[in-house]
């Protein structure tokens, strides 16, 4: 029992370093909440540092050599991940197109289209996002209904996608649609790519109850009108939606981690810093009790984290135990913002970037997305119930109906 | 990264799990409660025999000379079975005491003893219904002799020695006693889990023996508790995942209004939230394991979180597979009260949740670093 690297992953870490050193800005100190700036210097920064990691082979690393990734092994996209995490580089733009629409065009598409799409992909000069969710199937994803019909060698899609992270941004997105309502709900389904500047195509930026809409990777609603895509871009048969769209979920699943925020450290330095009454917060017994409880799922994470690290570095398939990440972090995230905020009294309420108060803030008031984003808390446990535990799935009122037929109000 | 045990190690546990299934599983700890026994001394000389009291003992007095990481895995399957035998007792306290603290002439004495389990060890330190702290110990030490009553010792009917923390002149001690001295009168005490058994041990004029120096006996039972508290968590998680494969069992063949009760999210995300808490618990644990193999200084802070996490898993788990099994969860015939008791013993054996929440918390005063990676 050893938190070492071996000898290769060492070596790895090290090439890693030299060139992050060489071509970034160490981190002067953790970084929560991303200093707000403009979308277009945001992406602009963006696309530079995809350019350069692309240029000099980081970009995609697990990517097969054939599309100019290496190969990389699990592990050391982790130790990649962890070393470029301590530079000052800009993040969240690229991680749906390179980790879930990617390994579906490549699975999926033709020659033609690969050679076309997955180097500009890369190399961050074209932006993808993933249009799955919408108003109507959320937790149920396959009950969507935007429609697909065939005219000739094109299909005609009409509907509305929602939660669309960076569509507002994106040049393709990849698409789940429903060619016939006729069949069984996950039967009618087809797969498709789309170029987002095509007509009938609208983003409209989501507010959120952060007050944020469209900055960052924030999530949009899209219009389809009579979109126009042809058949060359269906990715799998006619029917396959599903299929396809599974596997792409299961890269979103895995790519879905932390959620990131105030934690057991921030909440622990208030304690210590914070009075109350003359007394630092330390000294009650009420904090003292919840810190402890927070450290132990803090804790329980990062060993959590360590043990699935430890089997992909010995070559072995991780346990189902990281299934638990999301749920406990956002919880805890929601916890510790919520103390936060009282820890101010009556001036917790109040918004004053001197005051401390910010980061609690924003954990209380992202921690609810967080709760829902990526599968909520609810379908996470039937998740750990089901595929962990081998529980039975929850009889359903809409097996063996044809789409059409499934009841949706009262 | 090597957050895992070897694959020795994994061995020696896949044994271990057999060993306790081929001996009866929890058949064992329901006859010692239906019978009345104090423990059951069948089970315990296999034990023996399988050379387990001898893990740690060094080569130089006849142990095998392993770390604390072969004890880990041995634990999780003894809480897994909730085997009711002195080897928390005897192993992780007593002969961790010995290794530690005891004169050459004492080790060469009885850790030879220990491992062919003709010396089996307890200890004691509560006193009464109070957290024990350094200034409320009553148990007295002048010259050798002990005066003063211990309680809710464990094992102390089997057990021939015993190590308690007493008061002197000088302060804090650990001393050791020879339990068959005509001087000291064990009296069994009821408890809740009688699958266990717990002893008031009085001494009058007792002769003992110092262990180590005089006035750090507080520090020494400190690093023990610490060290056992590794251990026991290891005990709990094996438990609290026993009280979920059961409650799992039963939830796939309990049918209700037409389908298996496994089938409803009141069940499933009620065993999902046990699969959540043992996995922290698992993973606080491993940290745990890792401090004490490696003696680590962040020892204190990683026994408390392993044992407050874990403590808190088997606690959740035991009481929800009562509640997976309904009616049939509240009777002595199904095995699900075993595991309640069990936990809730184990919760108290080493202090409170309580006590070890605020150790914790001081631990988190003291250091700057934390989760960082």
């Amino acid at each position: 029992m050893d938190f070492n690297d071996t000898p290769e992953q060492a070596k790895f870490r090290a090439t890693c370093r030299e060139w992050l050193e060489a071509n970034a800005q160490l981190k002067a100190d953790k970084v929560h909440m991303n200093v707000e700036s403009s979308l277009e210097n945001h992406l602009k920064t963006a696309k530079e540092w995809q350019q350069k990691k692309y240029d000099a082979g980081w970009a995609m690393l697990h990517w097969p050599k054939e599309f100019g990734g290496i190969e990389a092994s699990p592990i050391e996209r982790i130790i990649w991940g962890q070393e470029e995490a301590k530079f000052n580089v800009p993040g969240g733009i690229f991680e749906i197109g390179l980790g879930m629409c990617g390994p579906v065009m490549m699975q999926y598409s033709t020659e033609e289209q690969k050679n076309r799409y997955l180097a500009p992909m890369a190399q961050g000069k074209e932006i993808w996002c993933q249009l799955f969710s919408e108003p109507a199937a959320g937790s149920d994803v396959a009950g969507l209904r935007s429609k697909a019909e065939k005219d000739g060698d094109d299909w005609i899609i009409n509907g509305q996608k929602v939660w669309t992270s960076g569509a507002h941004y994106s040049d393709f997105g990849i698409l789940v649609v429903r060619h016939d309502p006729d069949l069984a709900k996950h039967k009618g389904l087809t797969f498709f790519f789309v170029d987002m500047k095509s007509p009938g195509i609208t983003v409209k930026p989501i507010k959120q109850i952060t007050g944020q809409s469209g900055s960052g990777s924030g999530f949009n609603e899209v219009y389809f009108d009579d979109v126009r895509i042809p058949d060359s871009q269906r990715l799998g048969e006619i029917g396959d939606g599903w299929k396809v769209a599974i596997t792409t979920l299961m890269n979103e699943r895995l790519a879905v981690g932390d959620a990131r925020g105030a934690d057991i450290e921030e909440a622990l330095t208030l304690s210590k810093t914070k009075d109350d009454a003359g007394e630092t917060l330390i000294k009650n017994d009420a904090v003292r009790e919840r810190l402890a409880d927070w450290f132990c799922d803090a804790n329980g994470l990062k060993y959590t984290k360590f043990r699935t690290i430890s089997a992909l570095s010995k070559g072995e398939a991780p346990g189902p135990e990281a299934s638990i990440t999301k749920i406990v972090s956002a919880n805890k995230l929601q916890s510790i913002g919520n103390f936060g905020i009282d820890s101010g009294d009556m001036a917790g309420m109040l918004i004053d970037d001197d005051s401390g108060m910010s980061s609690f803030q924003g954990a209380w008031l992202g921690a609810p997305g967080l709760r829902i984003a990526g599968g909520t808390d609810e379908i996470l446990r039937n998740v750990i119930a089901e595929r962990v535990l081998g529980l039975p799935q929850d009889p359903r009122a809409d097996k063996g109906l044809a789409f059409k037929d499934i009841p949706t109000k009262a | 990264m090597n957050l895992d045990f070897s694959d020795d190690q994994k061995y020696l546990q896949e044994e271990a799990r057999k060993f306790f299934e081929k001996e009866g599983g929890l058949g064992n700890a329901r006859n010692v409660m239906d019978q009345s026994q104090d423990a059951d001394h069948e089970l315990w000389n296999k034990i023996v025999e399988l050379g387990w009291t001898a893990i740690r003992v060094p080569e130089a007095y006849e142990g095998l000379g392993l770390g604390h990481l072969e004890l880990c895995v041995v634990a999780e399957e003894l809480g897994r079975s909730l085997a009711p035998v002195p080897f928390a007792s005897s192993v992780y306290f007593f002969t961790e005491a010995l290794i530690k603290y005891a004169s050459e002439d004492t080790k060469k004495e009885l850790l030879p003893k220990l491992v062919t389990g003709e010396v089996v060890g307890t200890y004691g330190i509560a006193e009464d219904s109070h957290q024990a702290t350094e200034a409320n110990i009553q148990v007295n030490a002048s010259a050798d002799k002990l005066n003063g009553t211990k309680i809710a010792v464990p094992d102390a009917g089997m057990a021939s020695h015993m190590i308690v923390v007493a008061k002197s002149s000088q302060g804090i001690e650990l001393r050791l006693v020879d339990l068959q001295d005509s001087s000291i009168i064990v009296t069994p005490q009821k408890n809740i889990d009688t699958s266990k058994s717990f002893y008031k041990v009085e001494f009058n004029n007792t002769p003992s023996t110092l262990l180590g120096q005089s006035g750090e006996g507080w520090n020494y039972i400190q690093h023990l508790l610490d060290q056992a508290a590794v251990l026991f968590a290891f005990e709990q998680v094996g438990g609290s995942q026993a009280a979920l494969d059961m409650a799992k069992a039963y939830s796939l063949e309990r049918f209700a209004f037409g389908r298996q009760i496994g089938s409803y999210q009141a069940i499933k995300h009620k065993l999902a939230d046990m699969y959540i808490a043992i996995t922290l618990a698992k993973s606080n644990c491993y940290y745990g394991a890792w401090a004490l193999s490696s003696e680590s200084s962040e020892l204190s802070l990683a026994a408390a979180t392993a044992r407050v996490s874990a403590t808190k898993a088997f606690q959740l788990c035991s009481k929800e597979n009562i509640q997976t099994h309904g009616g049939n969860g509240f009777t002595w015939e199904y095995d699900c009260h075993l595991f309640y008791k069990r936990s809730k013993v184990l919760s108290v054996l080493l202090g409170s949740e309580a006590t070890w929440k605020e150790k914790l918390v001081q631990n988190l005063e003291k250091t700057n670093t934390l989760v960082k990676e």
